[in-house]
């Protein structure tokens, strides 16, 4: 049902106007991301792509298509703003965290260009709120100029069978070790901690593997401190894809399904830890 | 030695590693030919578990020892008890996804395998370090006791509940035809102003209840509630030992192919009755002084662990030399109430801790506990009543042993 808007000025002014019906749609996956504060919004024709980065080694992004917006305008080719992340995913969820079912909040997003705030109207039961956000000087985010091209090794699997190994990897391990092979073992995760090591295998042809495409065998190390909030886009996904390029890069593509059935992407990009030693037997 | 647990087996594992992480630290893992022991004990050792998976537990089980049957294979280790957990980790779905559990030492030897095979083609495999270690025996028979209670878990489960989780001491008493259980009070405490609960029982809710020594004693509960959660899970009777305060209360589950027992510390008699602010089952007995820990009735209740006496191995239990000087308090000792209980005690077990060359944690519990376990009663696993004896070892050492005795560092690799 479309919201009644509330606008000082005319709407022609915004340069970005995007409404949806559940903003738990937007919210949902904009937590899987919050690792760090702040998040750079990039909205194009597209829809809107929101980033948030990590000590120069992560990034994560979260593709929010245009279609799944009830309504998305947008006056210039490209707009783009930073944003307190915790204080947005706050004030969309004012109106309460959890899904009481047949309960939606409203939303309505509006921005009028740089300089100026970013303008949420929540409505939820008749009770409207309105919350105005300080925008910031976006920020370069980083390039890691991961192209299909280059991707080594890829395999598709299905978040279930990744997510229980994921909440269960030893934390006192500094690094987390992916190996993928044409041969043996084929997909493994490593860990190293106090207690020694620990390794899950999932071989080619499991079920939970729908894609296996391995050219050459690699492994590659990356902390863990880094690739532990991508658990949380694991537990929202149906389906995860893995890709390694010819630098030992990771890229992480989560498949994830909203309330509506609708599908969005959350992708994490991270380097390889510099101080590779000898691969554990 | 390797080990194969099929499906649903895997969670019972998982089960008994998780209720002898509530007791210590430390998983002692030994391969007998009787079957696999998985034993615990706390640091103060007034607390021991053990796991015996015999066998018929396993899909396969071979315990590394050469054929014959006659002799085990002397492998033996210590692994942190954390280390194992995670490889149980998320126990609810452990019957669901794994299909098979295998436990083998690596070609290297330096390095036990636990290899989770799960549902879709799953491996998990973890690599645990470990540590060589003495056998962790502690002595005592079940046959002994003037007490014996069988009831199914769910009854004493149920009693248990009713006790605030962080009371640390239960007193039960009975008498021919019920049992009580109160929660116990230390005697700074001022029972006007603390919450007493009494919970009683009736022998006819009991399986078997012998009582041949009407009698009261005091344990801790909080390592108990480990074997409980199990012993509810399996569904199997429960057994407690019991007789004088003083001497080791023992639990015990008892199943074809798992053999569960846990031994637990009690107060001794001198205690539980100046502490007593008010006339109970017992009629208090000569006010002994705290400072009576000389006395030789504390031959009969110390701590006898036995040590590794089969091969010759030299090593020694985890914490003292040979000191025969009963006077010496037992390691239990140490679990007395910091402030009031200073003394010789203290610095027995502290030094007895520093000893060890586990992480033992520096300050002694606060539990009031003094004498434990055990003493003159054969051990099951013994070879032989002369070499228990011989090899009784007091726990708590002496002040001025020489710490070059300590062959734990020779034990170990």
């Amino acid at each position: 049902m479309p919201l009644s808007t509330q606008l000082e000025a005319g709407e022609e002014q915004y340069v970005l106007i995007a409404s949806l019906d559940n903003a738990r749609n937007l919210s949902n996956i904009l937590k899987a991301i919050q690792f760090k504060d702040h998040a750079t919004f990039l909205a194009t024709s597209n829809g809107i792509k929101v980033t948030v980065e990590d000590s120069k080694c992560l990034q994560a992004n979260a593709f929010i298509q245009a279609e799944i917006f009830q309504e998305f305008s947008i006056q210039e080719d490209s707009v783009m703003f930073r944003v307190n992340l915790a204080v947005l995913l706050d004030c969309l969820t004012i109106f309460g965290g959890s899904a009481v079912p047949g309960v939606t909040t409203a939303l309505k997003m509006c921005y009028n260009g740089y300089g100026y705030p970013l303008t949420l109207i929540l409505e939820e039961g008749g009770v409207v709120t309105v919350c105005k956000i300080n925008t910031q000087e976006p920020e370069e985010t980083l390039d890691f100029d991961f192209c299909s091209t280059n991707v080594i090794n890829k395999v598709i699997l299905q978040s279930d069978s990744l997510r229980e190994a994921f909440s269960e990897l030893d934390m006192t391990s500094e690094v987390l070790q992916i190996t993928m092979s044409p041969d043996k073992p084929y997909f493994r995760l490593s860990t190293f901690g106090n207690s020694g090591s620990a390794h899950c295998d999932y071989p080619k042809d499991s079920d939970m593997m729908e894609v296996f495409q391995c050219t050459q065998t690699q492994t590659n190390r990356y902390k863990m401190s880094l690739l532990k909030p991508s658990t949380k886009a694991l537990s929202l996904s149906c389906k995860v894809s893995i890709r390694t390029d010819s630098r030992g890069f990771l890229s992480l593509q989560y498949m994830v399904r909203n309330d509506d059935g609708q599908i969005c992407f959350i992708e994490y990009f991270c380097c390889p830890d510099e101080e590779v030693g000898e691969q554990e037997q | 030695m390797r080990c194969v647990v099929a499906t649903s087996n895997v969670k019972v594992l998982g089960k008994a590693v998780h209720s002898l992480s509530r007791i210590g630290d430390e998983l002692y893992f030994e391969p007998l030919s009787s079957g696999l022991a998985l034993r615990c004990v706390n640091s103060s050792r007034s607390a021991y578990g053990c796991f015996l998976f015999t066998p018929l537990f396993f899909q396969h089980y071979d315990s590394g020892a050469p054929p014959g049957g006659l002799e085990d294979s002397g492998f033996r280790c210590k692994m942190g008890m954390k280390s194992v957990q995670t490889v149980f980790k998320s126990l609810s779905s452990l019957d669901k996804t794994v299909e098979k559990c295998e436990i083998d030492l690596n070609p290297g030897g330096n390095r036990l395998v636990f290899q989770l095979h799960c549902k879709y083609g799953i491996t998990k495999t973890h690599n645990l370090s470990f540590q060589e270690s003495e056998s962790l025996q502690p002595v005592f028979q079940k046959d002994g006791y003037a007490n014996v209670l069988r009831a199914q878990p769910r009854l004493l489960a149920d009693t248990v509940v009713h006790f605030p989780p962080s009371l640390e001491e239960v007193n039960v008493t009975v008498s021919g035809e019920r049992v009580q259980f109160r929660n116990h009070l230390e005697d700074e405490q001022d029972a006007s102003k603390m919450m007493l609960t009494e919970m009683s029982l009736d022998a006819d809710e009991f399986e078997s209840f012998q009582v041949r020594e009407e009698t009261g004693i005091t344990f801790c509960l909080k390592e108990l509630r480990g074997l409980l959660s199990f012993a509810e899970s399996s569904g199997l009777p429960l057994s407690m030992y019991f007789d004088q305060p003083g001497r080791p209360v023992v639990f015990g589950l008892d199943d074809p192919v798992l053999e569960v027992n846990f031994v637990l510390a009690t107060l001794s008699d001198e205690e539980t009755t100046t502490h007593r602010e008010r006339n109970r089952s017992r009629p208090p007995q000569a006010d002994t002084s705290h400072d009576d820990f000389l006395s030789d009735d504390m031959d009969s209740y110390m701590i006898a662990m036995e040590t590794s006496a089969v091969g010759g191995a030299e090593a020694q239990p985890c914490s003292t030399g040979s000191d025969h000087r009963r006077e010496r308090e037992p390691v239990s000792a140490a679990c007395s109430s910091g402030s009031k209980q200073q003394r010789g005690r203290e610095s027995g077990s502290e030094e007895e801790e520093e000893e060890e060359e586990e992480e033992l944690p520096g300050t002694p519990p606060q539990k009031r506990f003094r004498s434990l376990f055990f003493g003159s009663v054969l051990s099951p696993y013994s070879q032989g009543a002369n070499q228990t004896l011989r090899n009784q070892e007091v726990l708590a050492e002496a002040s001025d042993s020489d710490p070059e005795e300590q062959e734990e560092e020779t034990a170990k690799k």
